[in-house]
């Protein structure tokens, strides 16, 4: 990628010198890599506005994106094929009921959908609680999901030490549990081992049987191993004593699969729940492919709205190299006046400048690119800020540097272009 | 008055009742009054005038910088009078070579790149003749040896040979000096009468306009401007050599 690029800015170079040297063009830019050189002070000055603006620009895009692409991570590390049925959208009487209380997702359901659903490998029913856990006298306050087996492999868990529970263990609503790394920190700080181990969630003693493999804090700065997880039977029968999930958690076969897979969850569903064909859904399905879109869609707001912050700085920099150019207009009165008596056009003059107001604009970008790369190392390295620099917006920034060496080189282009010659040619 | 020789000669600049009207607020200043001359090819003329005597003026519109109020102005037969900007500024680069009482050189840069000002406007001269061109331009009013020097490195006299060669390079029909000795001392002054009595013998047309009436002996014509109006046009029949009142100049003291 990178040798791509650097044979193509030499051969760009070696292009740009045959026309340097042959062309009216090219003399026209010769003339105006003089005039900057001429005054580097101030064309660096005039510059600056640039180079700080496609910086700001560059890093704010890097990190959006950077963020984006790291969010898109964790989330596709949970796996991206996960399909969540929560009860919910149902009306009674007009008023939406919370989801939470709702009642609607049974046995039933998750039975109809474990014989029937042909595009779902795996599935769980859940049914979440959360409170205080004790050892001795340690305590820690956690969150207790009830699940089947399959939620390992929906939700890629690894046991790290002792095993998982069985199928035999949910059959009879046993009391045991799969401890996170959060808790065993918390309940047990001496070490040693934990399997076996009786702790107590609320009133209910629970055997540890594994300790879950760490997946440490997600891209929301949520711990991901403050849990227990027990047999779904043991939450509902006597921990909470309800005969409905808070949620049934499946995999689809592949992500591709997961739309189809949601529309065969929607029909088994409404099949199961007698549900008329004008009624709304009593429960929704959401994918986390869908909500990985829905944070790529929010990230990249937040990265707009940052981006449109830093491109006015783009645009106080295009006034400054309209000032600039403007001065310069001025000071080469002279050498106009003679241009123009020795047979230059009124174009010929305007492009002169303008070529000379892009020039400062894009040299500006360049030195802003370079520099928007610094400070993106400066960002991952110094404030671990996830970075990631879009090929795309260094086309952009050249593109927009080239337009507002135009815009901005415009007004004083045409000034020049419009100099009489006469009186241009004896300005002192 | 007619000099009877010009009779087989060609007409390159005809001006018939030329008027030039500026409007400053509410007053019209008339600075060219109805002027009427021809200059045939090959001629030396000098055009006279004390300042407001419309000089400029006339400059200007031998130039093609700018267009009479009225009138018609022939250069090389073709009229200039309707022609757009862009059209004058084509005649300019092909037919005009200017002299500057200040040079006007471009800051920083070599004596060829100067030269090749003119044709760089050109599209049909390539870059390979534009070069030979100006380096022959050079050589011609004794510069070859300082191609690459660049214009803050050279002498007025050496800078006003840049420029004579400048006005050269595009073979125009008519060479058009400004005050081209006024900012030189007296001996490089008289080198330049040389290099453009050197440049009329062989055949250029030149238009020198000049307050300076020792000049008017070198060249071949003199007109005199007043009032926007010719006071005088004549034919200069002792034409003085610039070179041996060079040589009689006493030799500078150190």
């Amino acid at each position: 990628m990178s040798i791509i690029v650097l044979l193509v800015i030499i051969a760009l170079v070696v292009a740009l010198y045959i026309v340097a040297r042959t062309t009216l063009l090219g003399m026209t830019f010769r003339v105006a890599v003089k005039a900057i050189a001429n005054n580097k002070g101030r064309s660096l000055l005039s510059m600056l506005g640039i180079i700080i603006g496609v910086a700001a620009v560059i890093v704010m895009m890097a990190i959006g994106q950077g963020s984006k692409e790291s969010i898109r991570k964790n989330i596709s590390q949970m796996g991206t094929n996960i399909i969540m049925i929560r009860p919910g959208a149902d009306m009674r009487g007009g008023v939406r009921q919370d989801p939470s209380s709702m009642q609607t997702l049974k046995m039933e359901d998750f039975e109809a959908i474990k014989s029937r659903a042909s595009y779902i490998t795996y599935i769980s029913p859940e049914v979440t609680s959360s409170g205080q856990v004790i050892y001795g006298a340690n305590n820690t306050n956690t969150s207790v999901y009830g699940e089947s087996l399959e939620y390992m492999d929906i939700k890629q868990w690894e046991i790290e030490d002792g095993t998982c529970f069985t199928e035999q263990d949910v059959q009879t609503a046993a009391k045991v549990c799969l401890v996170g790394k959060t808790v065993v920190d918390e309940l047990f700080p001496d070490g040693g081992d934990v399997i076996g181990k009786t702790i107590r969630f609320k009133t209910m003693p629970v055997r540890i049987v594994g300790v879950l493999k760490s997946k440490g804090y997600n891209s929301f700065g949520m711990d991901q191993d403050n849990l227990l997880i027990m047999p779904y039977t043991t939450v509902m029968k006597r921990l909470l004593a309800q005969t409905f999930f808070s949620s049934i958690n499946c995999s689809a076969l592949t992500e591709e699969m997961t739309d189809e897979a949601i529309e065969e969850l929607t029909t088994i569903l409404r099949e199961t729940h007698k549900l008329k064909e004008d009624a709304d859904d009593d429960f929704t399905i959401r994918s986390q492919a869908e909500m990985m879109e829905t944070m790529s869609s929010t990230m990249d707001n937040v990265t707009l709205i940052l981006v449109v912050a830093a491109a006015f700085s783009l645009l106080v920099a295009g006034i400054g190299i309209m000032n600039i150019m403007l001065v310069s207009v001025t000071e080469r009165t002279k050498e106009i006046g003679l241009r123009m008596s020795v047979g230059a056009r009124g174009m010929d003059i305007s492009v002169q400048f303008l070529i000379e107001s892009i020039l400062i604009s894009v040299t500006g970008g360049l030195l802003g690119i370079l520099v928007g790369f610094g400070l993106c190392q400066l960002a991952t390295s110094v404030f671990a800020l996830p970075t990631s620099i879009p090929g795309w917006s260094i086309i952009l920034s050249f593109a927009v540097c080239t337009l507002i060496g135009v815009l901005f080189g415009y007004i004083p282009a045409t000034k020049a272009a419009n100099l009489d010659p006469i009186e241009a040619i004896r300005y002192e | 008055m007619e000099n009877p020789e010009n009779k087989e000669k060609k007409v390159v600049i005809e001006l018939q009742n030329v008027r030039r009207e500026f409007h400053v607020g509410d007053e019209i200043v008339k600075a060219l009054r109805g002027v009427s001359f021809k200059i045939y090819e090959g001629e030396f003329v000098t055009i006279q005038g004390t300042s407001g005597s419309g000089k400029s003026t006339l400059l200007n519109q031998l130039g093609c910088l700018d267009t009479p109020t009225s009138g018609e102005y022939l250069l090389d037969g073709v009229s200039v009078r309707r022609m757009s900007k862009n059209q004058r500024a084509k005649l300019r680069n092909r037919k005009i070579g200017f002299i500057f009482q200040n040079y006007n050189l471009l800051a920083k840069t070599t004596a060829v790149e100067n030269v090749e000002l003119p044709l760089m406007y050109n599209k049909k001269v390539k870059a390979k003749e534009r070069r030979e061109r100006a380096i022959k331009a050079l050589i011609e009013v004794g510069l070859g040896n300082r191609l690459e020097h660049k214009s803050n490195q050279m002498s007025g006299g050496q800078m006003q040979r840049v420029a004579i060669a400048r006005a050269l390079v595009n073979d125009p029909t008519i060479l058009l000096a400004d005050e081209a000795t006024g900012n030189l001392d007296t001996r490089t002054s008289f080198e330049m009468l040389v290099l453009f009595q050197k440049l009329h013998r062989e055949g250029h047309t030149i238009i020198f306009v000049t307050h300076n009436p020792e000049i008017a002996q070198y060249s071949s014509r003199n007109i005199f401007l007043r009032d926007g109006q010719i006071k005088s046009d004549t034919y200069n029949d002792n034409i003085l050599d610039a070179a041996a009142a060079l040589a009689a100049l006493p030799k500078p003291q150190d």
